[in-house]
C-alpha cells in the first residue's frame, strides 16, 4: 500500500499587532505631521495625480485614504481633541482586520513618489504621511513578507539587502576593476571621496561600478570604496522599518567617518539618496560631518569646475527623473547639466522634472510580487510618455528605475533601450 | 429677551468665545507639539526657506497646469464658491457696517443687485459641490459626518441672507435673527471640523514650501 504524506501544512501568518502598529503610528508625529493629519478637506485632488487611482479608478487608491487608519490613530490618541474622538467613538480603534485591510493600499499601491504632495491644495505631504504610516503596519509584522519584509530583515541583520559581506563586495569590486581594466579602490585610510553602491546594481548593473570607478578616477582627488559600509540602497526605509534604515545608514556614516571623507556619495539609487541625504543627519543627532551627494550632483558640479571633461555624444535621447531625486530630493537640474554637456539631444517627457510620473516600482513597490498588475499599470503611463517622445534611448539616474523600465520594456516587447547616466558619462571621459 | 437680542447679545459672545478658544486650542495641540529638528545641512539659507514657504502660500491657491484636465471643474467649482462668499461677506453693506463697528474699519459697499446675484451663485455652486461629493467615487469614500455638517453650516448663512435681502418668508427681525444665528453656528462649528482650514490652509501650504524648499525642490 502506497503511502501518500500529506503535504507541509503552510503556518498562517501571526495576526498583526495592533498595539506596536499604535505605537509605530504615534511615536514620530511632530507639528509638520500633525498639521497634515488635521488639514485635509476631502477635496479628492491627490487622486489625480496618483497613477495608481488614474490607471485604475478605484478609489481606494486616493492617496489621502492610504492613511487614513494613522490619521484615525492619530485623531483618537493625540490630536487636540482626542479625548472627544476617544469617548464619542468618532474614530474607530485599530484592529488587525482593518490594519490587514489596509496593507495593500499602504504598500503595494503607493511608490512615496510624491505626485500627490504636489497637488495637495492645503500643503500635505501625503509620501512622508504614507512613509510614517508604513512604521507602524512594519511594526505591525504587515510589511509584505515577499520580497520587501524579507530583504528588509536580511538588510536589517547583515547590512545588505542580499546579505552581501565585506569580503565577498571586495572581492567583487576586484574582480569588476579588472573585467573593466579600472583601478579600484578599495579601503583606503584616508579619502576624500567616499561612494556607495545599491543593491540592484550590485546583482544587475555592475557596471555601474566601474563607472564610478573610471569616474573618480578622472577627478582625481583620493577615494575609496570602504567595505564596513557600501551598500546604501536601504529596503528598510521603503518597508518601514525604523531601526534597520538607522542601522544601514550608521554603518555608512561611522564607514565615511573613519577615513575622513568629504564627500559621502550616494549611487543611481533614488531612495537612498532620500534616507543619506535628507534623514539620516537626524538619527545622527548632527548634521553629517561631510558632504551626501547622488553621484549625477557630483559629476555635474565637477563638470561645472572643469574636473571632469566629457566627449560630445551624437545622441538622442530622453531622460526619466527618479522621484526622490528630483520632486522629492531638489536635485532635478544635475542630470541636465550633464545631459548638455554631453551633447545629447534630448528630448523631454512630457511632465519631466518635477511633475514627473513615477516608473511604478518605486517605494518598494518593485519588491512585492503581487503588487505586479499595479506596477504594470503605473509603467503603462511611463512607456506612453517615453515613445510619445520619439527617443530610442531612455537614461535615468535611479537603478530601481532602470530596472523596472527594463522588466517593463522587456514586458511589452520594447525597442527603446535602458541606459544609466553614470555609465553614459563614464563611456565619454575626455582624456 | 427676543431670539434676535439673544443672538445679538449672549448668542455671539458665547460663539465667539468658543470660536476664539476652539482655535487656539486646536492650533496649540498641533504646533506645541515636539518638534523634530532637521538635522541634514539645507541647500538654501533660512531667508530662503522662509521665502519657499510664502511663494507656496500663493502658489498653491491653483494647481499645476498639468492637472488642470483631471482637476480643472472641481477647482473652478469651489472657487465660484469661495469668491462668491468673498463677495457677499465684504461686498454687503450690513456686512461692512457690521466690521466698522466691531473694528472700526469701512470700505465702499457693492450694489445690492450684485450681492444679492453673488449669494445665489454662492448658493448653486454649494448646491453642485454636494451633489459631486454624493456622486463622485472618491469624494463619498473620503467624505465624512464633518463634511456634510460643515455643508449645511455653510448653506445656512448664505441662504438665511438671500431671505433677509427679499423679506418676504418671514419679518426682517426674524429673519435676522436666524441669520445671524446661523453665523454663530458656524462659528462655533468652525475649530472642530475642517472649516477649520481657514487657518490650516495657510500653516499647510507654509509649513510644505518651507520644507521642500530645504531639499531645493519644488514647492
Amino acid at each position: 500500500m502506497n503511502v501518500i504524506s500529506p503535504p507541509p501544512v503552510k503556518e498562517a501568518p501571526p495576526p498583526p499587532d495592533v498595539a506596536k502598529a499604535l505605537r509605530g503610528f504615534i511615536a514620530d508625529v511632530g507639528p509638520t505631521v500633525a498639521l497634515s493629519l488635521e488639514s485635509c478637506v476631502h477635496c479628492g485632488q491627490c487622486a489625480e495625480a496618483c497613477q495608481f487611482y488614474v490607471q485604475t479608478g478605484d478609489p481606494r487608491y486616493t492617496p489621502i485614504h492610504k492613511i487614513e487608519l494613522f490619521k484615525q490613530t492619530y485623531n483618537r490618541e493625540m490630536g487636540p481633541f482626542s479625548f472627544a474622538y476617544k469617548f464619542l467613538g468618532l474614530a474607530p480603534a485599530l484592529t488587525a482586520e482593518t490594519l490587514t485591510e489596509w496593507q495593500d493600499l499602504v504598500y503595494d499601491s503607493c511608490n512615496m513618489c510624491g505626485r500627490c504632495s504636489l497637488i495637495c491644495p492645503m500643503g500635505i505631504d501625503i509620501a512622508d504621511l504614507v512613509e510614517q504610516t508604513r512604521h507602524g503596519m512594519y511594526e505591525a509584522g504587515l510589511a509584505p513578507a515577499d520580497f520587501l519584509g524579507a530583504i528588509a530583515e536580511k538588510e536589517h541583520l547583515t547590512g545588505s539587502p542580499f546579505g552581501l559581506t565585506s569580503e565577498k563586495f571586495r572581492d567583487l569590486l576586484h574582480e569588476i576593476g579588472a573585467a573593466h581594466n579600472v583601478e579600484m579602490h578599495v579601503d583606503e585610510a584616508k579619502a576624500e571621496i567616499v561612494p556607495t553602491v545599491s543593491s540592484i546594481d550590485v546583482k544587475t548593473y555592475p557596471g555601474s561600478m566601474a563607472a564610478i570607478a573610471k569616474i573618480l578616477n578622472h577627478i582625481g582627488q583620493p577615494w575609496s570604496f570602504r567595505t564596513d559600509g557600501f551598500d546604501a540602497d536601504n529596503v528598510s526605509l521603503t518597508a518601514g522599518d525604523r531601526a534597520g534604515q538607522e542601522t544601514i545608514s550608521r554603518g555608512i556614516i561611522n564607514a565615511a567617518i573613519s577615513c575622513g571623507a568629504r564627500i559621502l556619495v550616494m549611487p543611481e539609487c533614488g531612495h537612498s539618496f532620500t534616507e543619506m541625504r535628507w534623514e539620516a543627519a537626524n538619527a545622527h543627532g548632527q548634521d553629517l560631518p561631510f558632504r551626501v551627494l547622488q553621484i549625477t550632483e557630483l559629476v555635474a558640479e565637477s563638470i561645472q569646475s572643469g574636473k571632469i571633461r566629457v566627449n560630445k555624444v551624437k545622441q538622442a535621447a530622453t531622460y526619466h527623473d527618479a522621484c526622490q531625486l528630483s520632486r522629492r530630493g531638489g536635485a532635478t537640474a544635475a542630470p541636465r547639466v550633464i545631459l548638455a554637456a554631453l551633447g545629447v539631444d534630448l528630448h523631454e517627457l512630457e511632465d519631466a522634472g518635477d511633475a514627473n510620473w513615477c516608473c511604478g516600482g518605486g517605494g518598494g513597490v518593485a519588491l512585492i510580487k503581487r503588487a505586479q498588475p499595479l506596477r504594470d499599470a503605473a509603467f503603462a503611463i511611463k512607456k506612453k510618455q517615453i515613445e510619445a517622445s520619439g527617443a530610442a534611448i531612455v537614461y535615468t539616474s535611479c537603478s530601481g528605475c532602470r530596472q523596472t523600465l527594463d522588466h517593463g520594456g522587456k514586458a511589452a516587447g520594447w525597442s527603446t533601450t535602458v541606459g544609466s547616466l553614470l555609465e553614459l558619462v563614464a563611456d565619454n571621459l575626455a582624456l | 429677551m427676543t431670539l434676535l437680542s439673544f443672538a445679538r447679545g449672549p448668542g455671539m459672545q458665547l460663539a465667539t468665545l468658543i470660536l476664539i478658544a476652539g482655535m487656539f486650542w486646536r492650533l496649540s495641540g498641533i504646533l506645541l507639539l515636539r518638534r523634530r529638528v532637521a538635522h541634514a545641512a539645507a541647500r538654501n539659507p533660512f531667508a530662503a526657506r522662509l521665502l519657499g514657504g510664502g511663494v507656496a502660500i500663493f502658489t498653491r491657491t491653483i494647481p499645476r497646469r498639468t492637472f488642470w484636465p483631471r482637476v480643472g471643474a472641481g477647482v473652478a467649482l469651489s472657487y465660484v464658491f469661495h469668491v462668491g462668499l468673498f463677495i457677499v461677506l465684504f461686498g454687503g453693506a450690513p456686512h461692512i457696517l457690521v466690521i466698522h463697528e466691531i473694528f472700526g474699519v469701512a470700505w465702499p459697499d457693492l450694489p445690492k443687485g450684485v450681492v444679492v446675484v453673488a449669494s445665489g451663485i454662492t448658493l448653486a455652486a454649494l448646491i453642485l459641490l454636494l451633489v459631486r461629493r454624493l456622486t463622485h467615487p472618491v469624494l463619498r469614500l473620503l467624505s465624512t459626518p464633518d463634511d456634510y455638517i460643515s455643508w449645511v453650516i455653510v448653506v445656512l448663512p448664505v441662504a438665511t441672507g438671500i431671505l433677509l435681502s427679499g423679506e418676504t418668508v418671514a419679518s426682517y427681525g426674524t429673519l435676522l435673527a436666524l441669520h445671524i444665528l446661523s453665523i454663530e453656528a458656524l462659528m462655533i462649528w468652525l475649530p472642530f471640523g475642517k472649516l477649520m482650514h481657514v487657518s490650516l490652509v495657510f500653516a499647510g501650504r507654509f509649513m510644505l514650501g518651507y520644507n521642500f524648499s530645504r531639499k531645493g525642490a519644488a514647492t
